[in-house]
C-alpha cells in the first residue's frame, strides 16, 4: 500500500502546479482550469487525511468541495462567456480597463 | 440646564442659517446669527451669577456617552471659573464680531453660509470650553477646526484662500494626531476622561507616563494654537474674512491649546519636563514670531504673527506654572487683538480689500475712529501702562522671573522682555504705516491714485455704525479690562482664577523685585514704541511703496543705527522669515504631505489592472506570511 | 440509520432568507418587465421577517445544531442582525437603480439575499466546513452581482477579476482547512481549539492559509489588490453592498476562528495580524489620497477600514470583540450612506461616480450635502460621529492589549485619511455644479439615507444602548 504522505506530497505538487498555472497563463479558461486543479488537489489531501485518521469527516468535506466547485464552474463560465461575447477574447491581459 | 442653552442658541442659529438662510430676506442671516450669539451671551451672564460657579463649579451631567468595560465617559458640561472666563470671552467677543460682520459682509452673496459657519463655530467653541470631559472637549476641538477650514476657504474661488484652508487642515491634523494619542493613552491609564477624575489621578501618576501624555497633548496644542513648528498655517489663514480672523484666529480658537493646558494643569504639573518644554516653546515662539512681524508688509499678516507671538506668551505662562496669568493674558489678548483685527478689517472694507501697508497710509483723517481704535489696540498690545495688555503681560514676565531657577529659565524671562520691546516696535510701525499722514511732499496719497482723486466719492470712508460700535466696545475693554487683574482694585478676575488653580496669589514678599520687574517691562514697551515712532516717522517704510519715492540718505544717524542694530535685526528677521520659516519649517510640514502623496502615487503603480499581477501579489503575501509563521 | 434530530427553529432565519431568495428568483422569471417592482418588496419583507425571527430567538444559552456545525449564540445573533440590516439597506439602495438601469430584477435580489445568507452562515459557523460553505455562499453571488450589468465592459471586467482571484484565494482557504483537518483530526472549531496549542507546523500552515482566504474577503493587504478594481467596475449599489457584506462575513469568521477558537495561540498570530493591519491601514489610506473616482476612493477606504477593524482582532480580548462588532455596524452605516448619496445622482444617465460630480452640491441640496459631509466626517473618524467612537473603541482595546505601535500607526493614518474624505466634503461646498449631473434618487434611496445618517449621528452621540448590548454579548462568550 502506498503510504499516506505520498498522497499528501502529490497533492501539494498538484496545488503548486495549479498555482503556477494561474500565474503564468493568460487565457481565462486555462487559469480557471488551473484553479480547478488546485481544488482537486485539496480534495486529495482531504481524502488522504481521512484515510490516515480514519475520520469520515474528511470524505464528507470532499463532497462539499465538489458541489462548490461545480457552482464555481457555472458562474465562472457564464462570466467568461459574457466577456468573450463583448470582446471576442478571453485573454485576461486585455481586460485592464480598471486600474490605478 | 442653562449651560446647555449657552450652546443650543448658536446651534439653533446655525440650523436656521444653514438650511433656510438662502430663502430668508437679505438682512435676516446677520440678525439671526447675531441674535443667537447674543442670547447665548445672556445665558452665559445668567449662569455666572450663580455663586457655585465661582466655588466648586457648576456641572451638568447629560448622559453616559461611552462605556466600554472599565472605561466610561459622560457627556458633561462644567462651568467653573476657568470655563466661565472663557465662555464670556467667546460669547462676548463673538457677539461683537457677529454684529460687526453684519456691516462687513453686507454686500457678500454668501452671507447666510457665512453666518451659518460662524454660528456653528461659536457652538463648537462653547462645547470645547464647557466640556467636563476631555473627549467632549475633543469633539469641540475638531468641530472648531472644521469651521475654521470652512471659513478660511470661505472665498473658495480665490485660489489662495482654498490653499490656505487646505494648509490649515493638514498642519492641524498633525497636531491632532498627537492630541488623539494623548487622549487614548490617558483613557487607558486613568480609565476615565472626566477632568475631575484626571485631576484626582494625576498626583499618583507615574512621572514618565504623565510626561508622555502631556507631551502628546502639547503637540495637539501647538497645532491648534500655532506654536513652533506648527504655526505655519495661521498667517495663511488670513485669507479668510477679517472678522473670522478676529474671532477664530485671534480671540478664541487659537487659544484652545492654552485653555486645554489650563484645564489639565494638575496633570501638567505632574510632568515637570513637559512644563519646561511648554515654556521654552512658548518663549521661542513669542520671540520668533515678533521678529517676523517686524518685516511683514501685509497688515493682517503682521497681526497674525503678533497673535502667534502673544500665544507664545500664554504658553510661557502655562509653562512657568502661572496659569492664572496665562488665562488673564488670554482674556485681555482676545479683546485687544480682536479690536486690532476689526480695525484692520475696517481699513480693508474702506480700501476695497487693500491690506498691503505699502499701499496704505494717511487713513487717520478719513477714518478717525478706526484709527483711534487701532491705536488703543496697539497700545494695549504693546503694553502701554494701564491698558489691558500691560497688566497681563507684566504679570507673565513677573511670574517667569519668579519661577526662574537657572540661566536657562532666566533666558525665558529675557526672551519675554525682548519680545515686549519688538512687539512695541512692530505694532507702532503698523499703526504709522497704515494711519499716519504721508510726508507733505507726497502730494498723492496712494489710495487717491487708486481711487481716482481725493474728491472721488469712492475714497476711504469711516465704517458703518454696526462695525463702529463693536470696535468702540472692544476699545473700552482694551483700555479698562486690565483692571480686572490689577491688584490695586482687588484683581477680581485674577483672584478667582488663582483660587481655581490653587496657585499662590503673590510670590513671597521680597523674593522678587516686583516693582523693578514692572519697570523693566514698562520701559521695554515704551522704548519699543518710541523706537518705532522714531524709526518709521514720516512713513519711512513708504520708501518701498508703489510711489517709488525713495527717501534721501540724510538721516545719517539712522543709517548708522540701521547698520548697527536695525540692520542685523532685520536681516535676522528676514532670515527667520524667509529661510527658516518658508524653507525649513513650511517646507518640512508641506514636504511630509508631499511625500505621503508620492507614496500614494507609487501604490497606484502597483495597481496595474492585470489579474496575474494581483495573483502574484497575493501569492507573495502568502509566502511571506507562511514563511514568518512557520519559522518564528 | 436515522438522521440526528435537528431543531429547525435554530436555523429559521437562514431558512427565511433562503426561501426569499428562491421565491424572488422564480417569481421574477414569470413577471412581465414592467411589474418587477414587487420583488423588492418581497426581498425587504423576507429580510425584515428574518430580522424579527433572529431577535425573537434571543436566548441566553448557545445552541448547537447539525452535529455541532451550526451555533446560535449571542455573537451569532448580533452579527446576523448586522448582516440583515446591511441587506435591508442594500435593497433600499438598489430599489430605483435596478429599475433605472434595467438589470435582471429577479436574479439581482435573489443573489443579494443568497449573499446575505452566506454571511449569516459564516457568523453562525462552529465548524470550518460550514465556514467554507458560508464563505462561498457569500462570495459566488457577489461574483455574479459584480458582473450583472452585462452590457457594461467595466462591470464584466470587475466580475471576472473578482471571480478569478476569489476562486484562487478560496483554494488557499480550503487547503488550509484540509491541513487543519489533518492536524487536528476534525474541522470542528472547538476540537481545533483544543489541538491548536500544540502548534504543529501542519496546523500553523493551515491557519496561515485560512488567514489568506479570509483576508482576501476582508480586503487585508496584501490580499486586497482585487478590491479597488472590482469596486470601481461593479454597479454602484453592488459595490456598496459587497464592500460591506463581505467584510461583515469575513470578520465574523475571523472572530470565530482567531479570537475564540485560537485564543490560546494569540501570541503566535497576534504579531502577524498586527503587521497585516499596519500594512493595510497604510496602503489603504495613502493610496486613497490620489483617487478621483468615488467608487475607487471608497474601495480604498474600505481597505483602510479593514485595517482598522483588524486592530480589534489583534487586541484579542473581549473589548476587542465588542469593538470589532461595533465597528462593523458603524462601518456598514457610514459606507452604505456614502454610496447612497452617490446613488442620488446621475451623470447623463450614468453613475455620477467622480468626485467632481459632487461640486456645488451644497448649493443645490444642503440636506444631501450635509448627509455626505456627515458620512465623510464619520469615515474620517472625527467626533461627534459614530466613526470616531468606533475608532476610539478599537484603538483603546489595542492599547490596553499592549500594541502601542499599531495604535500609533492607526492614529497617524487616520490623520492622513481625513484629507481625502474631507476633500470630498470640501468639493461639495465649492465650485459650480456640473449641469449634466442630475438628481436621480427616489423614496427607497432616501429612506436608506435617512436611516444611515440617523444611525451615524445617534451611534455617535447616544451609543450607550448599542454598545452596552454588544458588550453584554461579548461577555456572554466563553
Amino acid at each position: 500500500m502506498i503510504p499516506v504522505p505520498y498522497y499528501l506530497t502529490i497533492s501539494a505538487v498538484l496545488f503548486t502546479v495549479g498555482m503556477a498555472g494561474v500565474l503564468v497563463r493568460r487565457n481565462a479558461l486555462v487559469i480557471f482550469m488551473a484553479i480547478e486543479l488546485m481544488l482537486n488537489s485539496v480534495n486529495l489531501t482531504f481524502v488522504a487525511f481521512a484515510r490516515q485518521l480514519a475520520a469520515i469527516e474528511g470524505q464528507v468535506a470532499v463532497f462539499f468541495v465538489i458541489v462548490i466547485a461545480a457552482v464555481e464552474v457555472v458562474v465562472g463560465l457564464a462570466i467568461i462567456i459574457a466577456i468573450f461575447r463583448a470582446r471576442s477574447t478571453v485573454d485576461i491581459d486585455d481586460v485592464d480597463l480598471l486600474r490605478g | 440646564m442653562v449651560l446647555l442653552f449657552i450652546i443650543l442658541f448658536p446651534l439653533a442659529g446655525w440650523l436656521i442659517n444653514g438650511f433656510a438662510g438662502g430663502r430668508l430676506p437679505p438682512r435676516a442671516p446677520g440678525l439671526v446669527g447675531s441674535a443667537s450669539v447674543g442670547l447665548s451671551l445672556t445665558a452665559a451672564l445668567v449662569a455666572v451669577q450663580q455663586p457655585e460657579v465661582w466655588r466648586e463649579g457648576l456641572t451638568a451631567s447629560l448622559f453616559t456617552w461611552i462605556s466600554a468595560g472599565e472605561f466610561s465617559a459622560r457627556a458633561s458640561l462644567v462651568l467653573d471659573p476657568l470655563s466661565a472666563v472663557m465662555t464670556l470671552v467667546v460669547t462676548g467677543v463673538g457677539f461683537l464680531i457677529h454684529i460687526y460682520s453684519i456691516g462687513y459682509m453686507a454686500e457678500d452673496p454668501g452671507k447666510s453660509r457665512y453666518f451659518a459657519y460662524l454660528n456653528l463655530f461659536i457652538a463648537s467653541m462653547l462645547v470645547l470650553v464647557l466640556a467636563g470631559n476631555l473627549l467632549v472637549m475633543f469633539v469641540g476641538w475638531e468641530l472648531v477646526g472644521l469651521c475654521s477650514y470652512l471659513l478660511i476657504g470661505f472665498w473658495f474661488d480665490r485660489e489662495r484662500a482654498a490653499d490656505a484652508g487646505r494648509k490649515a487642515f493638514i498642519v492641524n491634523r498633525i497636531g491632532d494626531a498627537g492630541f488623539l494619542l494623548g487622549i487614548l493613552l490617558l483613557a487607558v491609564t486613568v480609565k476615565s476622561l472626566d477632568f475631575k477624575a484626571i485631576a484626582d489621578a494625576s498626583s499618583s501618576m507615574a512621572v514618565p507616563v504623565a510626561t508622555a501624555i502631556t507631551l502628546l497633548l502639547f503637540v495637539g496644542a501647538t497645532g491648534k494654537s500655532a506654536q513652533l513648528p506648527l504655526h505655519v498655517w495661521l498667517p495663511d489663514a488670513m485669507e479668510g474674512p477679517t472678522p473670522v480672523s478676529a474671532l477664530i484666529h485671534a480671540a478664541t480658537m487659537v487659544t484652545a491649546g492654552v485653555y486645554m493646558i489650563g484645564r489639565l494643569h494638575p496633570l501638567f504639573t505632574q510632568a515637570e519636563l513637559t512644563l519646561g518644554v511648554v515654556a521654552a516653546v512658548g518663549a521661542a515662539t513669542a520671540f520668533f514670531a515678533a521678529t517676523v512681524a517686524l518685516v511683514e508688509h501685509d497688515l493682517k499678516r503682521v497681526l497674525a504673527y503678533s497673535t502667534i507671538s502673544q500665544l507664545g506668551y500664554m504658553f510661557l505662562a502655562m509653562g512657568v506654572a502661572a496659569a492664572p496669568a496665562g488665562m488673564f493674558h488670554l482674556t485681555t489678548h482676545a479683546v485687544f487683538k480682536a479690536l486690532l483685527f476689526l480695525a484692520a478689517g475696517s481699513v480693508m472694507h474702506a480700501m476695497h480689500g487693500v491690506i498691503d501697508m505699502r499701499r496704505l497710509g494717511g487713513l487717520a483723517r478719513p477714518m478717525r475712529w478706526t484709527a483711534l481704535g487701532f491705536v488703543i489696540g496697539a497700545a494695549a498690545l504693546a503694553g502701554f501702562p494701564f491698558t489691558a495688555g500691560f497688566f497681563s503681560k507684566d504679570l507673565i514676565l513677573e511670574r517667569a522671573f519668579a519661577h526662574a531657577r537657572g540661566w536657562g529659565s532666566y533666558l525665558l524671562w529675557a526672551a519675554g522682555v525682548a519680545t515686549a520691546f519688538i512687539t512695541a516696535v512692530y505694532i507702532t510701525r503698523a499703526a504709522i504705516l497704515t494711519f499716519a499722514p504721508p510726508p507733505s511732499h507726497h502730494d498723492h496719497p496712494p489710495f487717491d491714485s487708486a481711487q481716482g482723486g481725493p474728491s472721488g466719492s469712492r475714497g476711504p470712508h469711516e465704517a458703518p455704525p454696526e462695525m463702529g460700535w463693536p470696535m468702540a466696545a472692544l476699545a473700552a475693554l482694551s483700555l479698562g479690562g486690565g483692571f480686572l487683574g490689577a491688584s490695586a482694585v482687588g484683581a477680581p478676575l485674577l483672584h478667582s482664577l488663582e483660587r481655581f488653580f490653587n496657585s499662590a496669589p503673590e510670590p513671597e514678599a521680597g523674593a522678587v523685585p516686583v516693582l523693578a520687574l514692572t519697570l523693566v517691562s514698562v520701559s521695554a514697551a515704551l522704548a519699543g514704541m518710541l523706537a518705532g515712532l522714531w524709526l518709521y516717522r514720516g512713513r519711512r517704510d513708504a520708501s518701498l511703496s508703489a510711489l517709488g519715492q525713495f527717501l534721501s540718505h540724510k538721516w545719517y544717524i539712522e543709517d548708522l543705527y540701521n547698520a548697527a542694530i536695525v540692520g542685523p535685526l532685520r536681516r535676522g528677521a528676514q532670515f527667520l522669515a524667509s529661510t527658516v520659516e518658508l524653507g525649513i519649517i513650511d517646507g518640512a510640514v508641506i514636504g511630509v504631505a508631499g511625500a505621503v502623496r508620492q507614496a500614494g502615487a507609487s501604490f497606484r503603480r502597483f495597481q496595474t489592472g492585470y489579474v496575474r499581477n494581483y495573483a502574484a501579489v497575493l501569492l507573495a503575501g502568502t509566502v511571506l506570511l507562511l514563511g514568518y509563521w512557520l519559522t518564528r | 440509520m436515522s438522521l440526528p434530530p435537528v431543531d429547525l427553529r435554530l436555523i429559521l432565519p437562514e431558512m427565511i432568507v433562503a426561501a426569499g431568495a428562491v421565491l424572488v428568483m422564480l417569481w421574477g422569471a414569470f413577471l412581465p418587465p414592467g411589474r418587477q417592482r414587487v420583488l423588492r418588496w418581497v426581498s425587504a419583507f423576507a429580510i425584515i421577517l428574518a430580522l424579527g425571527v433572529v431577535l425573537a430567538l434571543q436566548s441566553g444559552e448557545p445552541a448547537f445544531s447539525f452535529g455541532a456545525m451550526h451555533l446560535r449564540d449571542a455573537l451569532t445573533q448580533t452579527l446576523q442582525v448586522i448582516v440583515l440590516i446591511v441587506a435591508l439597506l442594500a435593497v433600499l439602495l438598489s430599489g430605483e437603480y435596478v429599475e433605472r438601469t434595467h438589470l435582471e430584477t429577479g436574479e439581482y435580489y435573489a443573489l443579494l439575499l443568497s449573499s446575505a445568507l452566506g454571511a449569516m452562515l459564516m457568523a453562525a459557523s462552529a465548524d470550518l466546513l460550514l465556514l467554507f460553505l458560508g464563505l462561498e455562499t457569500l462570495s459566488i453571488p457577489l461574483y455574479v452581482l459584480a458582473a450583472i450589468a452585462r452590457r457594461d465592459l467595466r462591470s464584466q471586467e470587475a466580475g471576472m477579476k473578482y471571480f478569478l482571484l476569489g476562486a484562487f484565494s478560496t483554494t488557499f482557504f480550503l487547503y488550509g482547512v484540509a491541513l487543519i483537518f489533518g492536524s487536528a483530526g476534525s474541522t470542528n472549531l472547538a476540537r481545533v481549539a483544543s489541538q491548536a496549542g500544540a502548534g504543529s507546523p501542519l496546523m500553523l500552515a493551515g491557519i496561515g492559509l485560512l488567514t489568506i482566504g479570509l483576508g482576501f474577503k476582508a480586503t487585508i493587504v496584501p490580499f486586497h489588490s482585487w478590491a479597488p478594481d472590482v469596486y470601481e467596475g461593479a454597479p454602484l449599489p453592488v459595490t456598496a453592498y459587497m464592500s460591506v457584506i463581505a467584510k461583515v462575513g469575513a470578520f465574523a469568521a475571523i472572530i470565530r476562528v482567531f479570537v475564540i477558537a485560537l485564543s490560546a495561540g494569540a501570541v503566535q498570530w497576534g504579531a502577524a495580524l498586527a503587521a497585516l493591519s499596519v500594512l493595510t491601514m497604510i496602503l489603504g489610506n495613502v493610496a486613497a489620497l490620489l483617487q478621483n473616482n468615488l467608487k475607487r476612493l471608497l474601495g480604498y477606504s474600505s481597505i483602510a477600514h479593514a485595517g482598522f477593524i483588524l486592530i480589534g482582532i489583534v487586541a484579542a480580548n473581549r473589548a476587542g470583540i465588542s469593538a470589532v462588532v461595533f465597528y462593523l455596524l458603524v462601518y456598514a452605516l457610514m459606507t452604505l450612506g456614502a454610496f447612497g448619496v452617490v446613488l442620488m445622482l446621475e451623470r447623463r444617465g450614468e453613475e455620477a461616480d467622480e468626485i467632481s460630480d459632487l461640486a456645488g452640491l451644497a448649493g443645490r441640496s444642503p440636506l444631501l450635502a450635509g448627509a455626505m459631509t456627515l458620512f465623510m466626517v464619520s469615515l474620517a473618524g472625527l467626533p461627534p460621529t459614530a466613526g470616531f467612537l468606533a475608532k476610539f473603541y478599537v484603538f483603546s482595546a489595542a492599547l490596553d492589549a499592549g500594541y502601542p505601535v499599531v495604535v500609533i500607526v492607526a492614529v497617524v493614518t487616520t490623520v492622513v485619511s481625513a484629507y481625502f474624505y474631507l476633500r470630498v466634503a470640501y468639493t461639495m461646498f465649492i465650485g459650480q455644479p456640473a449641469p449634466e449631473v442630475k438628481f436621480a434618487g427616489g423614496r427607497w434611496v432616501s429612506a436608506a439615507l435617512i436611516v444611515t445618517s440617523a444611525g451615524v449621528l445617534v451611534l455617535g452621540i447616544f451609543p450607550a444602548p448599542v454598545t452596552n448590548f454588544i458588550e453584554q454579548m461579548a461577555n456572554a462568550l466563553k
